[in-house]
């Protein structure tokens, strides 16, 4: 089955360039710590953060964290969504559920206490109709680029996703 | 928190000591909501259950993420720093389940700007359920005067 235009049309495109909703903050930073127990001492000590890493940095694995926007906030009609392509997939192919199958992320720049990240949405690809034991859906892999204000890259990440219709 | 460990210290096969948790809903809600992960399957068990046909919560992408991050890094000591990770989600993690991290080491290398890399093969089951596999990057001292952290630009090749 052929992949419809719109969708044909969105790939190697950018998409979504946008600014994170706020800068990056030491309490997420906790909080993530506290929830896998993490006593890396990179986070906890900021005289060991000083020698090491020149100040306080976010643990590497968060760089999404800080991509997803609130659940609500004033004015806003309809609620955003991180990593919008995705959902723009399964609305537009029709395919209600979803999954994170495969995710990469390469580490650049650490990000810091008080960065204002900007990241970027690129869809690589889309494949044919598969059937799994989940149902029949689309496989995709989409890339996202982050950077701070300095426009240095800080990681990009790459999000292989399957939209499906489960079984009757 | 293991102290540095330098990669002189790392050879191929070495084994990481395995790590156990015992996974409850705290574990889950907590790990969404650190990572800002607001959708229901994370949270709301009728809605992992009847939306998702799964049996219950169950932890999300992100936090896993954190988790072998904790995992490696208890390994590496802080001056580990992470290049790469690649994550391959097979089966979920829901409360009530005795996760256990294993991992070793496939091949140590200094690339072409003296960055010393261990490669590393992670995972994470449930019982005999293998849930997640990580291949891992990781940056390694190649003594206790370097420090990975301070390569920048050309001179850090993840």
């Amino acid at each position: 089955m052929s992949l419809p235009d719109e969708v044909q049309s969105w790939i190697g495109q950018v998409r979504y360039e946008e600014a994170t909703e706020f800068p990056v903050e030491r309490g997420y930073v906790y909080t993530t710590c506290a929830s896998v127990e993490n006593g890396n001492p990179l986070f906890w000590d900021d005289d060991l953060a000083s020698e090491l890493t020149n100040g306080p940095i976010a643990s590497p694995t968060m760089i999404s964290v800080w991509f997803r926007p609130h659940l609500w906030a004033p004015g806003r009609t309809k609620q955003a969504q991180p990593l919008q392509v995705h959902f723009d997939l399964k609305e537009t192919l029709d395919l209600p559920e979803a999954i994170m199958t495969e995710n990469e992320i390469i580490f650049y720049e650490p990000v810091r206490p008080g960065d204002r990240l900007v990241t970027r949405q690129i869809l690589h690809s889309v494949s044919e109709p598969k059937t799994t034991k989940l149902g029949t859906g689309r496989f995709w892999v989409i890339e996202v680029q982050y950077r701070n204000q300095a426009e240095e890259l800080v990681a990009k990440e790459m999000y292989t996703g399957y939209g499906y219709k489960r079984a009757a | 928190m293991a102290t540095d460990r330098t990669a002189d210290q790392v050879q191929a096969g070495q084994k990481l000591e395995p790590l156990t948790y015992d996974v409850t809903a705290t574990t889950v809600v907590l790990g969404a909501l650190a990572s800002r992960d607001w959708r229901p399957m994370h949270h709301d068990r009728d809605f992992a259950i009847n939306r998702n046909g799964v049996r219950d919560i169950f932890m999300n992408t992100p936090n896993l993420a954190a988790w072998f991050e904790r995992y490696i890094t208890d390994w590496s000591g802080p001056r580990g720093r992470l290049g790469r990770m690649k994550f391959r989600m097979k089966d979920s993690i829901f409360p009530g389940d005795r996760m256990v991290f294993n991992g070793s080491v496939e091949k140590v290398e200094t690339d072409d700007v003296g960055c010393a890399w261990a490669v590393l093969n992670v995972d994470v089951s449930v019982g005999d359920r293998m849930c997640t596999s990580c291949a891992v990057r990781i940056a390694l001292p190649h003594d206790v005067d370097d420090n990975p952290w301070a390569r920048k630009g050309d001179r850090w090749k993840p």
